[in-house]
């Protein structure tokens, strides 16, 4: 242990629901994103999940918003270090839009990809069994378009730069391919707990 | 049907690959620095500079992670971008802000002196680096202006010809950073106080369009640096005056 000479930090409790290295944001929620922040509206916005489906899908606002409703109650966890507790986002599971499309035997990995042209991937077993939402309210009200509204990814459990913002669809592959920051030297899974931040952590 | 795609593009604007091989290696080794020098920039903000002999070098306008510890194990690290240029051998400089209430940015500014150690990992991201090939058009407020002059240094120290501007957003003279390295290249913002005779405002679209009037052939990367609101308004600034969003790249502070 290298003990910075001077340091304390801040006053703290310790708190179990803190990942090691990161620290408690308050009511800061930070926007953090590389690109223009997209002008989308609702009326514009669609979701696709195809590759290794039995049945590609196309989703616009209204169909989406037929599907069950569903609301993840947690915390949510950035790379550079700050975490966030106790957020409330509305939406629906992606297990809903999965099901629909039934992946093949075959499919491991997911590209899942904003408007934008941003791009993350993940494992597909990070998205299903009701760890992954489709996002569109925060709070109770509409989510900004700063933090990726009208609708982002949600994947709570891992460092959320693979919540991709304005998402725009899911292609499911048989294999991993590195994402635009997993391509810039970050890690291909971000779990907050194993600390998973760059490639060779 | 058997996917073997070996990159999958998005039918989107955006997906600018990462152009620059970041070393993973180099990314997930964390490497005692030594402090050797304090330098005061503004009231505000203060450059540290470092001693870290195995550094592998970096590009222009990359970050790391640096990491301090307490006696009790208790550990706090933050993305700092690289102030300094490529070319300063074993050495990093990093210039902080002075932010209120600060846990890591209060330490530097209250504690350290020469001779302190720290830790850092990087450099990270080859998102918003400039290895100095291509026009580049830089606008920063603030603090923001630190991966930005990491470029301006790199492009004097290589006396490079490669065209190149900054528009730096500042409160006033005395909080604008790096102020006596400033040269021909750069264009400051004044929001609050200016010298006599120069206007007083926010940044606006008659600062931003004249740059890409008289943009390179092949236009301008354009690389924005500030807090959230700056990034913001001069991401729209840019937007507005023709620049394609796709060569845009935005640092945000977090």
């Amino acid at each position: 242990m290298n003990v910075t000479r001077g340091f304390t930090g801040r006053p703290r409790v310790p708190d179990a629901g803190l990942p090691p290295g990161q620290y408690d944001a308050g009511d800061d929620w930070p926007v953090l994103s590389a690109e223009v922040t997209p002008e989308l509206s609702p009326a514009d916005w669609t979701f696709r999940v195809d590759g290794l489906v039995e049945e590609p899908r196309t989703w616009d606002w209204e169909e989406a918003h037929a599907l069950p409703g569903s609301v993840y109650e947690g915390d949510i966890h950035c790379v550079t270090s700050w975490s966030k507790f106790g957020v409330r986002f509305g939406g629906v599971s992606l297990d809903a839009f999965l099901d629909a499309v039934r992946p093949r035997a075959a499919a491991t990995h997911v590209v899942a990809y904003s408007h934008t042209g941003y791009t993350t991937n993940l494992p597909l077993a990070d998205l299903t069994g009701g760890r992954a939402w489709l996002a569109w309210e925060f709070d109770g009200k509409p989510l900004s378009a700063e933090h990726g509204g009208p609708a982002r990814l949600l994947v709570p459990h891992l460092y959320f730069w693979k919540s991709a913002k304005w998402i725009a669809g899911l292609r499911i592959l048989d294999h991993d391919e590195p994402g635009f920051w997993e391509q810039n030297g970050y890690h291909a899974r971000g779990n907050p707990w194993e600390e998973q931040r760059y490639s060779g952590d | 049907m058997t996917e073997t795609l070996s990159t999958f593009t998005p039918p989107t604007r955006f997906a600018v690959p990462g152009r620059i091989a970041v070393s993973n290696r180099a990314a997930a080794l964390w490497q005692t620095a030594t402090l050797t020098e304090i330098r005061r920039e503004t009231p505000h903000a203060a450059t540290y500079r470092f001693a870290v002999p195995a550094w592998a070098g970096h590009l222009p306008g990359q970050h790391l992670m640096l990491r301090l510890t307490a006696e009790d194990g208790y550990v706090a690290q933050r993305h700092y971008s690289i102030a300094s240029a490529p070319d300063d051998e074993g050495h990093i400089e990093l210039t902080l802000d002075h932010v209120e209430g600060g846990e890591v940015s209060g330490w530097f500014h209250t504690v350290a002196r020469p001779g302190d150690q720290v830790e850092v990992r990087g450099p990270l991201s080859g998102f918003f680096a400039w290895p100095g090939d291509r026009p580049a058009l830089l606008i920063g407020a603030g603090s923001g202006v630190v991966p930005l002059m990491s470029m301006v240094r790199h492009r004097r120290a290589r006396r490079s010809d490669v065209p190149l501007r900054l528009l730096v957003s500042a409160r006033s003279p005395e909080e604008l950073i790096y102020a006596g390295e400033l040269g021909a290249e750069t264009t400051p913002v004044f929001t609050r106080s200016a010298p006599a005779g120069v206007p007083v405002g926010r940044m606006a679209a008659a600062h931003v369009a004249p740059l890409l009037a008289e943009a390179p052939e092949g236009g301008w990367e354009a690389y924005v640096c500030g807090s959230n609101a700056f990034a913001e308004h001069a991401s729209r600034l840019l937007v507005a005056a023709g620049q394609p969003v796709d060569r845009i790249r935005i640092e945000r502070f977090g």
